[in-house]
């Protein structure tokens, strides 16, 4: 079991290392293939040569691309010092460098959303795994019956239907309409209440979107597992029915959904875009359309960094799972 | 040659089939009279002497697809004595496996939603009709007086639990004992079918046991419980060859122990030579010989079985004479073939007069002592085929 962590431990800091490398490459890249001189991101066009000499100096700009990775690298672990002149600057690690838009750190700005959007995936998540599971369950047992066949189709419609047509509706009617629900965003160090009030709609959005999804696993895994010999072995000591579905059926079942668990949580991270934007909420997936509208490329590199080591994150904590909930992976 | 029924040969058909129709459960109380009409049915159950506990009488098990109804058994009567072992023998979809897990009342359990099975018939039981009784009386019964051990003993255990939990779990759904006293049992039957160091490999998953050991496990955990009945279905046929015979050699051994009544299921006849009292073959879904394995082995009744047979390979044969196969292909249990099911792949199809072989479904007749077989041809045609046809070549 411990070669099996040191092993996984291992695996996730070379991929960690391999996705930072391949980010900072195109983000280095993509300013030399458009023409746009990142020292003028910072300064803005109409400033003098002179300027934009100084902060080129300062940034490294002119360094080969080797040595600005190693500066990179070293200021995400250790951080590192901006120097122009006598000026220094110290960024402290972890470093993602200073955003092209308000020269503010990134940070800071990152750790200040992380907050909103964990909210909002954790609650979600919470939401979407029971209520799809328990309706993927019934509708596997139920196979072919009027209550299959509902829940499966507004599991269909729960899949199609798109965050900002489903959050919109809903907005409308619980918040403008009814005013049951708070329509923005408040902090939860304010008023514990009123963020429950206002991620209500957010959560019940997301989540009706991956229940779907996850009720339709749920239900192919579950009648996949139901066919399988050890089931009928298990019947056949005389088990009753609910002792082979919830403990034989169902510790088999939620392997795969853990599986897609870990993905799905570590992809939200790095933020929930659409769900974010339709209810405002100030969390990573706003920060990164605002950093894509504006170009503001140390900020998309940082929001990239961050989900990508999420979902690396959440994959070995999975796997972890894994070798706990199934003996022959701890072996092989 | 396109055989149309006439309405008269038709109406011969149903009327031969027409045995008391079952149907729905019957609801008699206790073991019901024989009844009569029943054709074939042999008479020596209840005789004096005879301790027949399972009785299975018409036993039919059908399943609606979308292709049209599949008759996977289609009215099947046999009895059992306490601690015989009778096998069972039939190529794949004949019907075999249908008949164990129907016995078993596992094709009433966990049927969710369309597909279910149709089922009718008897199936007495120490007492029982098990196709009568309320679902949770069988499933009681299940594991405790009837287990059963499956083909691949890898897929029909859990990965995810240890050979010991699974053990435990069979043993503690029927006795009510702490963990510790069930852990004992479970070492203990360990033990006694055989595996080294049961203590420590009480504690280990099925996936670090050898097929042969899993095999093992599987079987400790079907005696769990001195079940009276132990249903063995294709036990080695997932086996190397060299562990086949151990674990038949354990079977027998653990039936003279247990005193349970074995039925081996197998398309192997080389595995119920070893075992069984009784033969039962199985072609489409229906007997079509049955009786104590020296007589099916010396005298077969019915040309399937001197398929079965001719298909056997031997050592002691000369290698210069080849197998005699069974030509074609098993029966679709849709549309099974009018008259005998076995007409189109029988050599001797014609031997009987008048077409009958094609229009008319042959019942079980005694040909011998408990000896019973479904074919049209006479006694004389038999014997005389077999003695001067098959039997030399075998």
């Amino acid at each position: 079991m411990l070669a099996y962590l040191i092993r996984r431990l291992f695996a996730v800091v070379l991929t960690l290392m391999v996705v930072i490398l391949v980010t900072f490459g195109i983000f280095f890249i993509i300013p030399k293939w458009t023409g746009v001189d990142p020292a003028t991101m910072y300064v803005g066009k109409q400033s003098d040569a002179q300027a934009i000499e100084a902060i080129r100096q300062k940034l490294g700009l002119d360094d080969p691309i080797v040595v600005q990775f190693w500066d990179f690298l070293r200021g995400l672990f250790m951080g590192r010092d901006y120097t122009s002149g006598a000026d220094t600057v110290h960024c402290s690690a972890p470093c993602f460098g200073y955003s092209f838009r308000n020269e503010q750190p990134i940070w800071p700005v990152l750790t200040d959303r992380l907050p909103v959007t964990l909210g909002l995936a954790g609650g979600a998540a919470l939401l979407w795994v029971i209520g799809g599971v328990v309706t993927g369950i019934v509708s596997a047992l139920k196979r072919g019956t009027i209550w299959d066949r509902t829940v499966m189709t507004v599991a269909l419609a729960g899949v199609s239907l798109p965050i900002y047509f489903t959050g919109v509706v809903s907005l409308a009617i619980f918040s403008y309409q009814l005013d049951w629900v708070s329509n923005e965003y408040t902090e939860f160090g304010t008023d514990p209440a009123l963020w429950f009030s206002g991620m209500i709609l957010p959560w019940v959005t997301l989540a009706f979107l991956y229940a779907a999804m996850y009720a339709r696993l749920t239900r192919a895994t579950m009648l996949e597992v139901l066919g399988e010999d050890y089931i009928r072995t298990a019947r056949a000591k005389g088990l009753r029915e609910p002792v082979v579905i919830g403990k034989h059926a169902m510790r088999s079942t939620m392997t795969p959904v853990l599986t897609i668990l870990g993905m799905d949580l570590g992809a939200l991270v790095g933020g929930a875009i659409l769900t974010e934007t339709t209810f405002s909420l100030p969390g990573l997936g706003q920060a990164a359309v605002a950093a894509i509208g504006e170009r503001d490329l140390p900020v998309i590199l940082g929001v990239t960094l961050l989900t990508a080591g999420a979902v690396v994150v959440a994959n070995l904590i999975v796997d972890l799972l894994y070798a706990v909930i199934d003996p022959r992976v701890r072996l092989s | 040659m396109t055989t149309e029924s006439t309405p008269g040969a038709g109406g011969a058909v149903s009327k031969a089939d027409g045995r008391p129709s079952t149907g729905a459960v019957t609801k008699a109380s206790g073991r019901p009279a024989r009844r009569a009409g029943a054709v074939g049915e042999p008479t020596t159950a209840g005789a004096p002497g005879t301790d027949v506990f399972l009785d299975v009488r018409d036993l039919k098990v059908h399943f609606p697809t979308d292709d049209g109804l599949v008759k996977s058994v289609d009215g099947l009567s046999f009895q059992l004595e306490r601690g015989k072992t009778l096998g069972i023998v039939g190529e794949s979809g004949s019907g075999k496996s249908v008949t164990s897990l129907g016995i078993m009342g596992l094709h009433t359990v966990g049927q969710y939603g369309r597909g279910k099975a149709r089922i009718s018939g008897e199936i007495w039981f120490d007492g029982t009709d098990l196709l009568a009784a309320h679902p949770d009386e069988v499933r009681r019964l299940r594991g405790r007086e009837m287990a059963m051990i499956f083909q691949d003993p890898l897929s029909a255990m859990h990965p995810y639990f240890t050979v010991g939990a699974q053990i435990v779990e069979a043993y503690r759904v029927h006795h009510k004992v702490d963990k510790k006293k069930a852990r004992r049992r479970a070492v203990e039957l360990l033990d006694r079918v055989g595996i080294p160091q049961p203590d420590r490999r009480v504690d280990d998953y099925p996936h670090q046991f050898s097929g042969g050991m899993r095999q093992r496990a599987m079987i400790a955990m079907a005696l769990a419980n001195n079940p009276e009945l132990l249903i063995a279905d294709e036990p080695t046929t997932a086996l190397d060859v060299t562990v086949q015979a151990q674990i038949l050699d354990l079977i027998r051994d653990l039936q003279t122990e247990f005193g349970s009544a074995v039925i081996v299921i197998t398309h192997d006849l080389g595995v119920v030579a070893e075992l069984a009292d009784d033969i039962l073959v199985m072609y489409g879904g229906r007997c079509v010989e049955r009786g104590p394995a020296e007589r099916v082995f010396y005298e077969p009744q019915h040309p399937y079985t001197w398929g079965l047979l001719g298909s056997m390979p031997r050592i002691d044969r000369d290698q210069t004479d080849r197998l005699i196969p069974v030509h074609g292909s098993p029966p679709s249990l849709i549309n099974v073939p009018q008259g005998c099911a076995f007409n189109p792949r029988c050599p001797y199809a014609d031997v009987p007069a008048d077409n009958r072989t094609r229009t008319e479904r042959p019942e079980l007749k005694e040909v011998g002592s408990r000896h019973f077989s479904a074919c049209h041809m006479t006694q004389e045609e038999r014997t005389r085929i077999w003695t001067e046809e098959i039997a030399p070549k075998l």
